[in-house]
């Protein structure tokens, strides 16, 4: 369900950085520990664009493997669970989230007016 | 027309940090500490905050209470003679599930921040959206009451993960539910291990001195001098 919230963010962000060029695909990474819902994003996104600059803007996700760190012993492992406990050292672990925690534009491919062909 | 792909790399939430981070800097300026209330619906937020607000020894407390509709929360906090001020997510922001740092920015110039030391933001009642959005607090608390299942942290691990203290309440229906507290604990340690916790009864009073000592010591320390002040926002 926070996906029509995360929605606007995205929205918001790109508007920034189109500056007002419409646009026509838009990059993300986004961690596995976010818990978003890839169809539930890309319907959102589609009815949170209208009027914007992203309308009719294509969403592109990369989705990022939820990765713990555990400074106490240096390992590193995948979950697909959110158990956040070193297998190695327990309670005693020191956990780093790795990677998963991303909700970020990458890139936007915008269209521009080819208006520096004749001078 | 052709297609030019400019590179971005921005979290889509630093639009709210930024704002976040203006709010934080205006609570500290007028010496208030800042905890964002955070629960499912019905969890009982608000009648755990009616248990504290009036013996808060040497914090004046006041509260912004934010919900889609109404000021039912606000009128029974008011009824306690504590300084309520009510922000609807729905009329000017099309309902939405959660608060943002933009909508406690715009009740800022309705805060009495002169008068209060520790402002207790209650957000609107929902386990996911809120904890993506800081608003410029010190500390955030979540309520989990132990109807909704021993489970929850599992199913949300966001939010319980976006909290320096978890309140476990309605405890006094232990006896008379299936809930394995054990599990629940269990399960909250392996989403946030080592999170504070209490366990509270807003109905009996059971753990409600713990979690006054709790607040009165967030509203007592100087803002931005707190533990854990680079993890703030």
């Amino acid at each position: 369900m926070h996906e029509l919230s995360l929605s606007g963010a995205i929205v918001n962000t790109v508007e920034k950085h189109a500056a007002g060029r419409p646009v026509s695909v838009v990059s993300m990474r986004v961690g596995a520990l976010r818990q978003v819902v890839p169809d539930t994003l890309d319907f959102y996104f589609g009815f949170v664009s209208k009027g914007t600059v992203c309308e009719g803007a294509r969403l592109e996700l990369e989705l990022i493997p939820a990765r713990l760190r555990c400074a106490a012993c240096e390992r590193e492992w995948e979950i697909e669970l959110p158990i956040f406990m070193c297998p190695e050292c327990g309670p005693s672990g020191q956990i780093e989230v790795a990677s998963g925690d991303e909700f970020e534009v990458e890139t936007i491919e915008v269209e521009e007016a080819e208006c520096i062909a004749r001078r | 027309m052709h297609r030019t792909k400019v590179r971005v790399v921005e979290e889509a939430l630093d639009a709210n940090n930024t704002i976040a981070h203006a709010n934080r800097a205006d609570f500290d300026r007028a010496g208030v500490r800042v905890v964002n209330f955070m629960s499912a619906p019905g969890a009982g937020k608000t009648a755990l905050l009616e248990r504290v607000v009036r013996d808060l020894p040497g914090v004046r407390i006041g509260v912004l209470e934010g919900d889609v509709q109404g000021s039912m929360d606000s009128d029974r906090l008011a009824a306690l003679h504590v300084p309520v001020t009510q922000l609807n997510t729905d009329p000017s922001f099309g309902g939405e599930c959660h608060l943002d740092a933009n909508m406690v920015r715009s009740a800022l110039p309705e805060l009495p921040l002169d008068e209060i030391d520790l402002l207790v933001i209650e957000n609107v009642g929902n386990l996911v959206c809120p904890a993506e959005f800081r608003v410029g607090e010190d500390a955030r608390i979540m309520v989990s009451s132990i109807t909704e299942g021993e489970e929850k942290p599992l199913k949300y691990p966001l939010m319980f993960r976006a909290c320096e203290l978890v309140l476990i309440n309605k405890v006094d229906l232990l006896p008379h539910l299936d809930f394995d507290l054990d599990k629940f604990l269990y399960n909250l340690d392996s989403v946030h291990p080592g999170v504070e916790r209490i366990l509270v009864s807003a109905k009996t009073g059971e753990g409600i001195d713990e979690w006054r000592g709790w607040l009165a010591r967030m509203g007592a320390v100087p803002s931005g001098a707190g533990a854990g002040a680079e993890a703030r926002v």
